[in-house]
């Protein structure tokens, strides 16, 4: 059946970005809150994380072109979206942010913008295949289209 | 007065607003409810984490700066419980926050924050936080964070307890549960004690057992009989819980649940003879009807029992019944639930307490006498509650004593018009529930004093109409855990608004109760005679018909609208409550509160009690007066149908009428405990 067969994409689908790194148990937290209640729950977290946190991309993006660099001010910015990104389970941007956390303390300005750049793609990464799978999970419908990860 | 018209407004008005409340009618309602409040500048955490807390059946308000959480708590008193906050925020620093909340509100904060590095996490240590939360928050960490703030109640009660004029005679193993009862947490914001007791009692109920599930033991008049025979047999000082379990040789009885009750009985003792170290003036105003007693004992139906035992017509089991009930109720905050009856027991029945305490046993020395005499019905801290009524007159409201004296409210004032009467009919009747106790009371003296220690609420309930300051007070915390929660504070509160709200804002009382009591006290010492019965009389039938008719949520209404009502706020509570509620926090006004809960018990609609509690609670907080009259009519309602109460009602809300008005200060739910403005 079609459907079920979409099904089984959805859970390769969702298999892959855990296992490739791309998410983490954090998610999963998510995933457990949506209900009936909130059956796009998860969804809207994304949604509102991306739209939220374009706003702290650009004004790390400001600050990085400022000269000298304020590794305070950076390394304040990056707590806060660290903070997001943990709190949707996006492992690979999580540890983007980590990286340039350190080289903020170190202050290594270069290192941070080199970590910048990586976060940034792996941030844009994300959204793509988050975006699909929910795409996916939405032509599936309300159902419980997820099965539980690993 | 319209007690009609606010009893139908409390009852209908949903629980929502009480913090305790349970979803389900699941005994444990505790933590429940709880009212959070969410600070945090990041929208997808703040989200993520709202939906985590509400999945934990919390009542969760969310914010994204601290300024607007800092306005948020500054005008809802005792509108949360506990507070989240992330560290790093734009405005305000999350420290600073701490700081702030610390210092105005005494809530406990949790400190969130991505940032893992020691020296943070030591910040929000030496900041005061209670907890600190890495993110990415997991929801298994949120589920208890309701421990917080039982501890913080808890350790409120002890410093209360301290500073405050509670013997420590037999402080019980749960010293926090004894503060609450000898209502020497007036001092302490009645939410505070109220939330604390309510928490404390669901902690402590918790503490018996070892998951939160764990069913509750319904102490029905029988089985509290036969515990007190064994408590007598043993000696109040060497009964132990262990013994007490073998002579009581009850299947499925276990010795966590004989330990709690017997903590809640020693309360109950200690606040009879506490009473009769008081004998305030209160007693003198309200010395009389020696009937009083018997509502008390019967928190369950403060009034009615009371006043029905007074006319013979509350048959000796029914007043077991509420003791029972009250005792069982307040297991958790046996203590206090009772006190507000107690209290107007006390009170009422000060001089003849006093007498007969001097009689029977030395006061306070001999609580444990008198406890015996009156059965036993620890819960409500009546010796002290009376003592606390006409402390609380006087200003140094224990924080029990107000809430039982609340329940006594109703049944004082019944009782008063019904006992004055038949004053001898009363210690018949407990003579044969509690056939060592009553025996001992003079007539009718010996009632009032019993009473008191019932603090069950119940009991103090009927009898003191004199004390119907004390009942109000006592009657909140007949009802819940949370009730003594709550009487604690409100016993600081004006007797007024404790007298009614005592069993349902028992919390909400204290706060408020404090200034009102006062007033109310003196007031309904003169000449709300009638009028503070009625309110006892109402918690009390309201104890008494959730107790009978098996309402499900008996404890819950029972507690729900003493403790949760009065919780409101807080917390209040309540929390724990004997049963279910969880009054916890909303410490709406008692009066209401009760006059729902009892309305409700009075239909069977046990659950809805507790939630009208809490609309009572929330609204009046400290004006038990004005509560009431509601509840007055509630009573009518509920009892007419056993008692015949209703002229003696009505004529008592009337009288109350004068008392003081009801306002909505206590936010409380249940859980909260509301926070009555003082």
């Amino acid at each position: 059946m079609e459907r079920s067969q979409m099904y089984r994409q959805l859970a390769n689908m969702r298999k892959a970005l855990f296992d490739q790194g791309f998410l983490d148990e954090q998610f999963v937290q998510l995933e457990e809150l949506q209900d009936d209640a909130n059956p796009n729950f998860v969804e809207e977290i994304v949604t509102l994380f991306y739209r939220d946190s374009t706003r702290l991309i650009h004004n790390i993006e400001q600050a990085l072109e400022k000269n000298p660099l304020d590794f305070t001010k950076l390394d304040s910015y990056m707590h806060q979206f660290k903070g997001s990104t943990t709190s949707i389970g996006a492992k690979k941007v999580t540890n983007e942010c980590t990286q340039f956390r350190e080289y903020c303390k170190a202050g290594n300005g270069e290192g941070c913008k080199r970590t910048f750049e990586q976060l940034k793609k792996e941030y844009a990464l994300l959204k793509k295949k988050l975006e699909a799978y929910f795409q996916l999970a939405r032509q599936i419908g309300p159902v419980e289209s997820a099965c539980r990860p690993k | 007065m319209n007690f009609g018209v606010q009893g139908a407004k409390s009852m209908s008005m949903p629980s929502s607003s009480a913090s305790w409340k349970s979803g389900d009618g699941v005994s444990d309602h505790f933590p429940v409810g709880l009212r959070v409040l969410l600070v945090d500048d990041d929208p997808t955490c703040l989200m993520i984490l709202e939906k985590m807390l509400r999945n934990c059946l919390y009542e969760v308000t969310k914010c994204n700066r601290a300024e607007i959480a800092l306005s948020l708590l500054r005008e809802n008193k005792n509108g949360f419980d506990i507070v989240i906050s992330d560290v790093h925020m734009p405005d305000m620093d999350g420290f600073k926050l701490l700081e702030h909340v610390g210092l105005e509100m005494d809530l406990p904060v949790i400190m969130m924050s991505a940032d893992d590095s020691k020296s943070v996490v030591m910040n929000g240590v030496t900041h005061g936080a209670c907890d600190y939360l890495i993110k990415p928050v997991r929801i298994e960490a949120l589920r208890n964070i309701w421990q917080h703030v039982v501890r913080k109640r808890k350790h409120e009660w002890k410093d209360l307890e301290q500073s405050g004029s509670i013997e420590d005679g037999d402080r019980q193993q749960k010293p926090s549960e004894d503060a609450d009862f000898s209502s020497s947490a007036n001092e302490g914001s009645w939410r505070n004690s109220k939330r604390r007791k309510d928490e404390e009692d669901q902690a402590e109920e918790r503490d018996d057992s070892s998951t939160l599930k764990k069913p509750r033991v319904v102490w029905s008049v029988e089985l509290h009989q036969q515990f007190v025979v064994a408590v007598n047999q043993l000696g109040i000082d060497k009964a132990v819980p262990k013994k007490i379990l073998e002579l009581m040789n009850v299947p499925g009885l276990t010795r966590e649940n004989v330990a709690s009750h017997l903590q809640k009985y020693r309360l109950y003792l200690r606040r009879l003879s506490g009473v009769s170290q008081h004998p305030g003036g209160l007693n003198n105003s309200f010395v009389g009807p020696p009937e009083t007693p018997f509502g008390s004992i019967s928190s369950l139906n403060g009034l009615d029992l009371q006043a029905l035992a007074a006319t013979g017509q509350l048959p000796a089991q029914s007043l077991a019944t509420l003791e029972a009930a009250a005792l069982g109720r307040s297991t958790t905050k046996s203590g206090i639930s009772m006190p507000f009856m107690d209290q107007r027991n006390l009170f009422s029945f000060e001089n003849p307490k006093l007498r007969f305490r001097d009689d029977q046993q030395p006061q306070l020395g001999n609580n444990n006498k008198q406890m015996n005499l009156l059965h036993g019905i620890p819960t409500n801290m009546e010796p002290k509650q009376l003592a606390n009524l006409h402390q609380s007159a006087q200003s140094s409201f224990r924080g029990m004593n107000m809430q039982p004296n609340s329940n006594h409210h109703g049944n004082q004032s019944s009782s008063l018009l019904v006992q004055m009467s038949q004053p001898p009919s009363r210690p018949q009747m407990f003579n044969d529930t509690n056939s060592n106790h009553f025996s001992m009371i003079p007539s009718s003296i010996a009632q009032p004093t019993l009473p008191s220690g019932m603090g069950s609420g119940v009991l103090a309930r009927n009898g003191i109409v004199e004390n119907a300051r004390g009942a109000i007070y006592n009657s909140a915390s007949q009802a819940s855990t949370m009730v003594d929660f709550s009487i604690n504070q409100n016993t600081d509160l004006p007797g007024n608004g404790f007298l009614l709200a005592n069993n349902a804002g028992g919390q909400m009382a204290t706060v408020a109760s404090k200034g009102l009591l006062q007033e109310e006290v003196t007031s309904e010492m003169k000449g709300s005679r009638g009028l503070a019965p009625s309110y006892d009389i109402f918690s009390e039938l309201h104890q008494h018909k959730s107790q009978d008719w098996g309402l499900p949520n008996v404890g819950l209404t029972f507690d729900a609208s003493q403790h949760s009502n009065m919780r409101g706020g807080l917390d209040v509570p309540p929390s724990v409550l004997v049963q279910q509620n969880n009054v916890q926090n909303r410490i709406t006004p008692f009066g209401k509160a009760i006059f729902s809960a009892a309305e409700e018990s009075g239909r069977g609609n046990g659950p809805n009690i507790g939630q009208q509690l809490d609309t009572l609670l929330a609204g009046n907080s400290l004006r038990v007066k004005a509560e009431s009259l509601p509840e007055a009519s509630c009573q009518n309602t509920l009892f007419h149908e056993q008692y015949n109460q209703e002229d003696l009602m009505s004529a008592l809300l009337k009288q109350q009428e004068g008392v003081g008005p009801v306002t909505n200060e206590f936010g409380f739910d249940g859980y909260a405990l509301d926070n009555l403005p003082v």
